[in-house]
């Protein structure tokens, strides 16, 4: 109790009040920028949290996270651009609904329901931590090589209209993730000697490229249509957004717990959360046509999934110095250094300092809302600069932030090589999201296996053989079974309507 | 901010001083480091030599009045940013952090760059790999769980730490040879460092992890895992109920992971007395100390000759352990 207190006091405090609300719009202006991360919103304020008490410091990172990634919601249903990662699921979705005229509702959606998730993943990390982080710590390489599987065939449901599109965009991405240092082996593989293809193909640039990039080139080659708002003018944000919550309540909990779970998973962060809670929506939607179109239900869900994903993440890297993401890995090395060792003895060694970041992380989404409202309406003055400044400018951003991902210009090459690379795919009808996923995940699916081959002495049967591994097993045997006659059934339904619409 | 003017302020003075006193000695591009210096890092944000270099640039920007800005080079297990420091001018205006995969990675073919291409400046660190099991496995001392290794088919037991050809992995191929069993005895699950090892560790996937015990502290601490020994001469202060090879089971072989300073080959002399004096107010500061002792990191100095050499015999060693291993690449 006298930790609890302890800890308002270091709260609030003018110093770490005046700290939140200066990393909010930093991290509502790094989110909304495509191009720039979450993460690299924290990997930019670690210089600056140097000179930091630690309260202040980790409230900093803990606000424009948070910020950051409702705020990529934003140029994704503007520009169809997602400013994070984590945006990247619904992006296309939001963007339908932009240009269906129902812009506001899907950004007040956004709005709202990224508050709702963040405060329920909050809400578990706080009250859940040590026992969610539990289960996620007896997963080794057996239930990670199944949990990649799964990340996998998100891959290929996300991918829109021919699933032999999305198979194929999904190939190039695994294929594309085979650069690099074999993670097992430790063998150079397609690096023709040269040292930056040593360091493999960094996914942040290339998303960078196939989303940003290509948008810009889009936007270059056609007159009025990419990189331009569908909609000058953002009208009243919150009108049907009490209808939504009604009719997708349910979805609402089901996005955030799913979400903070997948947070809580090592190596799983805001972006898979969003992609596979959105895939989960359509999959146990009344109506799954509709998605792809301009449909609020995915929205609500992923949208809620990759705030809650953000509370999540820290649960283990709190309780066990595990980071959930590459944003808690960075934090796990902020709590080093302030002498906070991340542990199940933080809680009894520091406990005031870990409750004053509880209350940030409420207070922080709380914020969200009036915050979040004013950065949808500052969106619109930075968003609607003449196309000429603005693209430009998002042109800029995209150059820094591939830089900095790998600090030398091959960042910068990878993005506008992927660039031009997804604009290719794209005007082929092939989705790029895939592509992203395969290139993510591809190293997790081989790592993982391989690591458990070598376990197992080669035998298969082990992936079946404990108990969590053997369940996740059958269930994605069944669902990618079930995915497959879809796929083939599917394929023969999109090829009638094609068939109808010539 | 007004401390930092001021300072900059009474070093200018000073520079000016010498200055006029001394005319004739102050070279055309004045004194150094004139302008800000960067320092590279072949290894990612957060972890243990990031930390390290982190602390040692913030005190050599506090010693010699100029910012020391970290970049990481990563990826490619470490060529990189290795081929990054190697490569730069050797001008003082960057340096970076070594570490010991430099002696590593040419034998497997990886690069061509070896201790010999750098300047070395100073080593700050050596972290000698531990023996880490299961907090619920049987094996209560090192003694028990090398009995059991000896009268285990090979096979039977599965290590990790790092990735295939990595320091740990050498850990345990140089223990396993000192026992008078074969190097793949116990074979090597290749993981992404340490912290991941431990965590299969924690979940049942592995039997032993080798990495250093500050590495595997976390876990520990969580009473996840139980670490058996260290392969090193003595115990470290920071960890004192844990024995080390020799004490058990007279094994003398001890290997560690290490981490210098080093710049690019063919650097100016006096920049490098420079920087190695500086580097060695640094090392004994009160703040370095107490930073990698909260670590758990174990703290040895060596000025610039005795890094040199440190780095050669290391090179032969490694040279050695990776042929035995089969792990180094044929010529």
């Amino acid at each position: 109790m006298a930790a609890i207190s302890a800890a308002f006091g270091l709260v609030f405090d003018p110093v770490v009040l005046m700290t939140i609300v200066f990393s909010a719009m930093f991290g509502l202006f790094v989110g909304a920028m495509p191009g720039l991360t979450a993460t690299m919103a924290t990997a930019l304020l670690v210089p600056v949290t140097f000179f930091m008490a630690p309260v202040p410091a980790l409230g900093a990172i803990v606000t424009a996270t948070s910020m950051a990634i409702f705020a990529g919601d934003i140029p994704a249903a503007m520009l169809r651009m997602p400013g994070t990662p984590a945006s990247a699921a619904y992006a296309d979705e939001s963007f339908a609904m932009a240009k269906k005229g129902q812009l506001e509702l899907a950004l007040g959606a956004n709005l709202v329901f990224s508050v709702v998730g963040g405060l329920i993943g909050v809400g578990f990390l706080i009250a859940a931590a040590p026992m969610l982080a539990e289960i996620a710590i007896n997963f080794s390489s057996f239930e990670y090589f199944w949990l990649a599987c799964l990340g996998l065939m998100c891959a290929v449901m996300i991918g829109t209209g021919d699933p032999v599109k999305g198979f194929l965009s999904l190939l190039v991405g695994l294929a594309v993730g085979c650069i690099g240092i074999d993670p097992a082996a430790g063998f150079p593989r397609f690096t023709f000697k040269n040292v930056d293809l040593m360091s493999g193909i960094n996914f942040i640039p290339t998303m960078i490229g196939v989303f940003a990039i290509s948008e810009l080139m889009r936007g270059a080659v056609t007159a009025d249509q990419a990189g331009k708002m569908v909609q000058e003018k953002v009208g009243a944000l919150f009108r049907g957004i009490g209808d939504v919550t009604r009719r997708y309540w349910k979805n609402v909990i089901r996005g955030s717990l799913l979400g903070m779970a997948i947070g809580a998973l090592p190596g799983a962060g805001a972006d898979i959360a969003a992609w596979v809670s959105y895939a989960l929506s359509k999959k146990l939607s009344k109506e799954p046509e509709k998605f792809g179109t301009g449909h609020i239900e995915g929205i609500v869900d992923s949208t809620s999934a990759n705030n809650a994903a953000v509370g999540g993440a820290w649960i283990p890297a709190l309780v066990f110095g595990i980071p959930g993401d590459s944003i808690t890995a960075i934090v796990i090395g902020v709590l080093y250094m302030k002498g906070m060792n991340p542990g199940p003895t933080v809680f009894l060694q520091n406990p005031q300092f870990i409750y004053a970041v509880f209350i940030i992380f409420i207070l922080a989404n709380l914020l969200m809302l009036p915050l979040g409202y004013a950065a949808i309406r500052g969106a619109r003055q930075i968003l609607s600069v003449p196309k000429n400044i603005l693209l430009p400018v998002i042109l800029m951003f995209c150059i820094v932030g591939s830089f900095a991902m790998t600090n030398s210009p091959y960042g910068i090459v990878l993005m506008l090589i992927f660039g031009v690379f997804g604009w290719f795919l794209e005007e082929h009808g092939i989705p790029v999201a895939p592509l992203i996923l395969g290139l993510v995940l591809g190293e997790m699916l081989e790592m993982n296996f391989m690591t458990s081959m070598i376990k197992a002495d080669g035998s298969f049967l082990a992936f079946f053989s404990r108990p969590i591994a053997g369940t996740l097993g059958v269930l994605n045997i069944i669902i990618w079974g079930v995915l497959l006659w879809r796929a083939f059934s599917g394929r023969r339904g999109t090829m009638a309507v094609l068939e109808q619409v010539k | 901010m007004t401390k930092m003017n001021r300072r900059t302020i009474l070093s200018g003075m000073a520079a000016a001083g010498a200055g006029l006193a001394m005319p004739g000695i102050v070279s055309a591009q004045g004194k150094y480091p004139a302008r800000p210096v960067q320092v590279v890092v072949p290894w990612g944000a957060g972890g243990g030599t990031d930390a390290t270099a982190r602390i040692i640039a913030a005190l050599l920007e506090k010693d010699l009045g100029q910012p020391f800005n970290v970049v990481n080079r990563t990826g490619g297990s470490g060529v990189v940013g290795h081929s990054a420091i190697a490569t730069a001018p050797a001008d003082g205006y960057t340096i970076g952090m070594i570490t010991v995969e430099i002696t590593m990675m040419h034998h497997q073919g990886l690069t061509d760059l070896n201790p010999m291409s750098y300047t070395p400046l100073a080593l700050l660190n050596i972290d000698p790999p531990g023996v880490q099991v299961n907090a619920s496995s049987p094996y209560k001392t090192i003694k028990d769980l090398a009995d059991a290794i000896k009268a285990a088919p090979a096979g039977k037991f599965k290590a990790s730490g790092t990735g295939q050809g990595g320091i740990w992995h050498l850990a345990l191929v140089g223990w396993l040879t000192a026992m008078g069993l074969k190097p793949d005895h116990v074979p090597w699950v290749p993981s992404n460092g340490a912290a991941p090892a431990m965590q299969d560790l924690a979940a049942g996937g592995i039997d032993i992890v080798t990495c250093s015990v500050p590495e595997a502290k976390a876990m520990i601490d969580a009473g996840k895992a139980r670490s058996l020994a260290i392969m090193a001469p003595e115990r470290n202060p920071l960890f004192p109920t844990t024995p080390t090879l020799n004490e058990m089971l007279g094994i003398k072989y001890s290997v560690g992971a290490w981490r210098g300073i080093a710049a690019p080959k063919g650097l100016p002399a006096d920049i490098a007395t420079a920087l190695t004096a500086a580097l060695k107010k640094a090392y004994d500061s009160k703040e370095y100390k107490d930073f990698m002792s909260s670590r758990g990191f174990g703290v040895t100095w060596g000025d610039a000759g005795q890094f040199a050499s440190f780095m050669a015999e290391g090179d032969k060693a490694m040279a050695n352990a990776m042929k035995s291993a089969g792990l180094a690449k044929k010529a």
